[in-house]
């Protein structure tokens, strides 16, 4: 059964038959717009201008204080920056590859546990009861201590086939720690939709499982969105603490840098590749979730 | 004097064009009921009139100032309009009591335990003065928007603007929300209300108002429009209606 969703079907607003476009605007409402424009235009200025006004004074704040040489050839010197910049750079390369597997495991495995979680039944009880555990567990412990369990933990047992690449055993416990919070995303978002449309669902004979991919699923999926790329810029940066297995990341190609010259230039630049990383997404949390609003509530003016 | 009058309301969303330039004026101590066919403009109209809508075009006159002018500060010229919603809107998570006082003290500055004494008054008025304490999810549908007439009453508005408010009751419902409507129009609140219950709109309106897409095809006294009406579009409604034992 193909069940297509129309995708950004046009929300019916009324069944008017629409005669012919919008009349010309009246000298009054032109008169009302160019008002409305001026009045931003003036905003804008304001806006600018105060924002340059603080510019200069935290410039001038930080630039004169007395120890702003020192500090500005150990934090930022361009000569060292740019020394640095291609041993960091093909160290967040490794980042970059975390992230993504990483990514992908935990938007699987965090749905995984949401799923279970929202298991109804007694039977299911221990299954619930095994999810929520995991959930108090990893949401709980500190990221780092879950690092260095892991980490040093697993390759200490001396099995056979258990790895002990830094870069995999970091991206596990990334896993681990990240699906918790992200099944607790879906978990809420699953429980937003109606019960109605539960009802709905059974009520057509779809099985529980159908009920929750085809119409519980879709619909927890878009409320949660913004939610989850949050997560991930967060997750993004918490990358850069695989480098305390000895991955040598972004992070670490810094520290092996600054131990050589002491200068902690090549924090900085590490610091800003990072920055550069978020940027684009935080962008895209911030498109998605503005459109989210829109459709809610289109026209609306408050 | 008009209280509230509409000039050549124009309000398109997208290139769906709702409103192509309606007037309606409401003389004090009126009340005018908009009919029309779902789509016709009836809400989007009445939230042009309550400014909860930008206008493309056209004025909103409240006691003769234009507020649609950007000049004006919106949120003041609110303060002087109530409006009910179809869904009733009352807010949750605020008790039956607190809803009603909530704009008298928040926004009119009214000492607590006046405006807790006014909603205590109005609230026994319309029969659920047991209710105060209670939150709207255990009143029944037409409780809760009898609550929403009274929240909109509190802050004494010049114009009560109400947007099909029974449409979303059972109708059993109904008879008690349009009761509270028709005995505070007896007692002289100006009114404006987008209905399908012809009947309420012959017996307590003093205007019947006719919109078809977007324009306002004819208003008058309600025995003209109801009973005479002189377009053809509006003969067409009105069938409908009947075929539909409405009215």
């Amino acid at each position: 059964m193909a069940l297509r969703r129309r995708r950004r079907a046009r929300p019916v607003l009324s069944t008017v038959v629409t005669g012919g476009a919008l009349p010309p605007p009246s000298e009054l409402e032109l008169s009302r717009r160019a008002w409305r424009r001026s009045r931003a235009r003036r905003s804008t200025l304001v806006a600018l201008a105060s924002t340059l006004l603080f510019a200069v004074v935290a410039y001038l704040a930080v630039t004169r204080s007395p120890g702003w040489p020192r500090v500005q050839t150990t934090f930022f010197s361009a000569s060292v920056a740019l020394e640095s910049l291609p041993e960091i750079a093909r160290g967040l390369l490794v980042n970059l590859q975390v992230l993504v597997v990483g990514g992908l495991l935990v938007l699987v495995v965090g749905l995984g546990i949401a799923a279970l979680r929202t298991l109804r039944g007694p039977a299911l009880a221990p299954l619930r009861f095994l999810a929520t555990a995991y959930v108090d567990l990893f949401r709980g412990m500190p990221l780092i201590i879950v690092l260095y369990l892991v980490g040093f933990g697993f390759p200490a047992l001396g099995l056979q086939g258990v790895p002990t690449s830094p870069f995999v055993l970091g991206t596990a416990a990334i896993v681990l720690v990240y699906s918790a919070y992200v099944a607790e995303v879906f978990r809420a978002g699953i429980e937003s939709v109606h019960p109605s449309q539960r009802a709905a669902a059974r009520s057509l004979g779809l099985t529980h499982r159908q009920t929750m991919r085809i119409v519980v699923l879709p619909q927890a999926l878009r409320t949660v969105t913004p939610a989850l790329l949050n997560d991930f810029v967060a997750l993004q940066k918490d990358v850069g603490l695989i480098s305390v297995l000895g991955a040598v990341d972004a992070v670490r190609s810094a520290q092996i840098q600054v131990g050589q010259s002491f200068n902690f230039t090549p924090y900085v630049v590490a610091g800003l590749l990072f920055v550069l990383l978020a940027v684009p997404s935080a962008r895209l949390a911030d498109a998605v979730t503005a459109r989210a609003r829109r459709r809610q509530q289109s026209g609306s003016l408050l | 004097m008009n209280v509230l009058e509409l000039r050549g309301i124009v309000k398109a969303f997208g290139d769906n064009v709702v409103l192509r330039g309606v007037d309606l004026a409401v003389d004090e101590h009126r009340v005018v009921a908009l009919i029309g066919g779902s789509g016709s403009g009836k809400s989007t109209l009445l939230r042009c009139a309550a400014l909860l809508e930008t206008v493309d075009d056209g004025q909103v006159l409240l006691d003769g100032e234009d507020v649609t002018d950007p000049r004006v500060d919106a949120d003041r010229v609110r303060r002087r309009m109530g409006v009910v919603f179809q869904a009733y809107n009352l807010f949750p998570h605020l008790s039956v009591l607190d809803n009603v006082t909530l704009a008298p003290t928040a926004v009119h500055g009214r000492p607590r335990a006046e405006a807790v004494e006014e909603a205590r008054g109005l609230l026994a008025r319309i029969g659920l003065a047991d209710k105060a304490g209670e939150y709207p999810d255990r009143l029944s549908g037409g409780q809760q928007q009898r609550v929403a007439i009274v929240r909109a009453l509190a802050v004494r508005p010049r114009v009560l603007l109400l947007d099909e408010v029974t449409s979303a009751l059972d109708p059993e419902l109904v008879g008690e929300v349009l009761a509270l409507v028709r005995e505070v129009a007896a007692q002289g609140m100006t009114i404006v209300m987008a209905t399908h219950e012809m009947g309420f709109a012959r017996q307590v309106a003093d205007t019947v108002a006719f919109l078809d897409g977007g324009v306002l095809l004819e208003s008058g006294p309600p025995a003209q429009v109801l009973g005479e009406p002189q377009h053809a579009r509006t003969r067409q409604f009105l069938a409908r209606v009947i075929d539909a034992g409405r009215l």
